[in-house]
């Protein structure tokens, strides 16, 4: 794990020094775009992959954060207390709705923040019928690398807190909810309040991501983040990658963006029909994702190097 | 004023009927097998774009050619079947639903494409020769297609009635809905109903899809709309009861309308979404469901 870490600082530093040598602004709005995806999909996954409750509306929290971030924007609120306010909105709207939403369990969850999502959505689509632009000086001053930073900021702060959350005290209880709720209860873990806690997290960082992406695009419709492609996005990248993992979210993330795009360029209006057998072939063959792979292929090591003492008995005691 | 009420509320009938009859698919099939089969929509649009290619380039009426367009669902499903949702049947039931919503949403983003590729992404609708006739009673309009809509609904929810209580392959299926270890160790071949069942529910998507297509139009990007729809339903409605999944539909399509007539048609969606919700909360076994335990 030591050498992870390593391995992750070093990334980072990296990444953060490539503005500087990148010309081209298309790769620069390439890696903008995972970083989106790894954010989303980190955050999705502390509700949905270590506390076990799917859920299909996480486009609300994006789209709120998104709303409050533009609105506050273009009537002049600096940008950094305005990505804020959107994380705050995503956060107040989630703890307003997770004590009722919580009261389904499983497969009804999902329907129904499926719905309330939609709910949203269509208010919002009636509510801002018009297209979200910049105003003339904001669009003047519109430079790459500041948006380039800010995302890498936050998918370092995302995936850095859900590796606190998890190794302490409050991650064990989401991940004992998760694998059974009554045996969490009658240890005196509240699944409710673990439950509230990962919804307000999750719902928290999907809400700055959301900031974010007021902050990076020129001009959309106001509905348009809320629409629900965005929470079936979140869910496609976590199972791809590996649920329920630190790493497993990011790893889905830049396979999701990188595939999609590859497959856009190269298989042009066929592309997305390969998208999806690609996700059914990962949901049918590898439940746990990619991360799943190198644990199989550690688990086939460690025990082939197993075998080997065995094999060699005489060998062994010799040594 | 009353007169455009009630006219409202007819054709909030009228499309309600198509609501619960692509709810009693999916609620056939997530009542007997546990599978969600989020693409149910997307075999609904499979459904019409079938009914219009044969009225397009073989000139059938679209009434005339439903048996075609069942038979060419059934195959769909067959194939779904075997290829991907057998795997599921002996999970457990959470990962079985799980599972199967996945490999629903793979499959949206694959037949939505196809429909695409195949069909563009315009409307389509077929034009028959009765298509704008109606009668008219008491001052209120009855568009023919759309009664026609309603009728086969009612016509293969009493059929599917019909198959459940009286055959004993019907009465398979219901034993299998009330506890499917039971069932086989009496003797029924679970995997068979298990297929079975969601053909039947691949079936009424279809049917669903001809009647939306004569009624209304078909696009690539209408599956999500019809399965969020059929979800409310068959949730309203409480899952297990079918008659009580149709009564939902009709429901559904009057609260849309008397929301459309009253509040604004842009809010249509939303009345229905939060009514279901708040069914969702307080009272999980649906309207016209039987209180579990």
């Amino acid at each position: 794990m030591k050498s992870l870490q390593v391995i992750s600082i070093l990334l980072v530093i990296i990444l953060a020094c490539l503005p500087m040598v990148i010309e081209k602004d298309s790769t620069i709005n390439l890696l903008i775009l995972i970083f989106l995806y790894i954010i989303l999909a980190s955050s999705w996954n502390i509700l949905g992959g270590y506390t076990g409750q799917t859920s299909l509306g996480h486009a609300a929290f994006f789209g709120l954060g998104a709303l409050a971030t533009r609105l506050l924007w273009i009537g002049g609120f600096p940008i950094l207390p305005g990505i804020l306010a959107g994380g705050l909105l995503a956060v107040i709207f989630a703890l307003l709705i997770g004590a009722p939403a919580f009261r389904l369990k499983g497969v009804y969850f999902a329907i129904g923040t499926l719905a309330l999502a939609e709910i949203l959505n269509v208010t919002v689509g009636n509510l801002f019928p018009e297209i979200a632009s910049l105003p003339v000086d904001d669009l003047v001053a519109y430079q790459l690398t500041p948006r380039y930073y800010l995302f890498l900021g936050l998918a370092v702060v995302v995936v850095g807190a859900t590796y606190i959350l998890v190794n302490s005290r409050l991650g064990l209880g989401m991940m004992a909810v998760r694998e059974e709720e009554d045996a969490a209860e009658s240890l005196g873990v509240s699944a409710l309040r673990h439950k509230l806690l990962a919804l307000g997290v999750s719902a928290f960082f999907t809400g700055l991501a959301g900031g974010g992406f007021a902050y990076y695009h020129v001009s959309y419709y106001f509905q348009f983040p809320f629409s629900p492609g965005w929470s079936l996005d979140m869910l496609t990248m976590v199972y791809i990658g590996g649920q329920g993992t630190i790493l497993g979210p990011v790893i889905g993330a830049v396979f999701f963006v990188a595939l999609r795009q590859y497959l856009a360029l190269n298989l042009g209006e066929y592309h997305l029909i390969v998208f999806g057998v690609l996700f059914i072939l990962v949901v049918l063959f590898l439940p746990g994702g990619i991360v799943s792979i190198w644990k199989k292929f550690q688990d086939a090591i460690t025990r082939r190097s197993k075998l080997v003492p065995v094999k060699n008995t005489p060998d062994k005691e010799s040594r | 004023m009353t007169e455009a009420v009630i006219q409202n509320l007819v054709f909030g009938i009228l499309l309600g009927a198509l609501y619960g009859l692509a709810a009693v698919g999916i609620a056939l099939v997530f009542g007997v097998t546990k599978f969600l089969n989020v693409a149910h929509g997307e075999l609904l649009m499979f459904g019409g774009y079938a009914t219009f290619w044969l009225f397009n380039l073989f000139d059938l009426d679209p009434f005339l050619s439903l048996p075609l367009t069942i038979v060419f669902l059934l195959l769909i499903g067959v194939v779904l079947y075997y290829l991907l949702f057998v795997r599921m049947v002996k999970l457990s039931e959470e990962d079985k639903i799980k599972n199967t919503m996945l490999i629903g949403f793979g499959l949206t983003l694959i037949l939505q494409n196809i429909a695409l590729n195949l069909w563009t992404a315009d409307d389509r609708g077929v034009t028959t020769s009765y298509a704008g006739e109606a009668f008219t009673l008491w001052g209120v309009r009855f568009p023919y297609v759309r009664v026609a809509g309603l009728v086969i609904s009612l016509v293969c929810l009493f059929a599917l009635q019909l198959f459940l209580k009286r055959t004993y392959t019907g009465k398979a299926i219901r034993a299998t809905v009330e506890d499917w270890e039971a069932a086989s160790l009496v003797g029924i071949d679970v995997q068979k109903v298990y297929l079975l069942s969601f053909l039947l529910g691949t079936a009424l998507a279809g049917v669903a899809g001809t009647l939306v297509l004569v009624s209304f139009s078909v696009n690539p990007a209408m599956g999500l709309h019809w399965t969020l729809k059929s979800l409310i339903v068959m949730v309203l409605g409480g899952v297990g009861n079918f008659m009580g999944t149709f009564v939902g539909g009709i429901l559904l399509g009057a609260t849309e309308s008397a929301t459309a007539y009253f509040i604004s048609g842009n809010y249509r969606q939303v009345v229905g979404l939060v009514l279901f919700l708040l069914i969702l909360i307080f009272r999980p076994q649906g309207l016209f469901g039987a209180k579990e335990k």
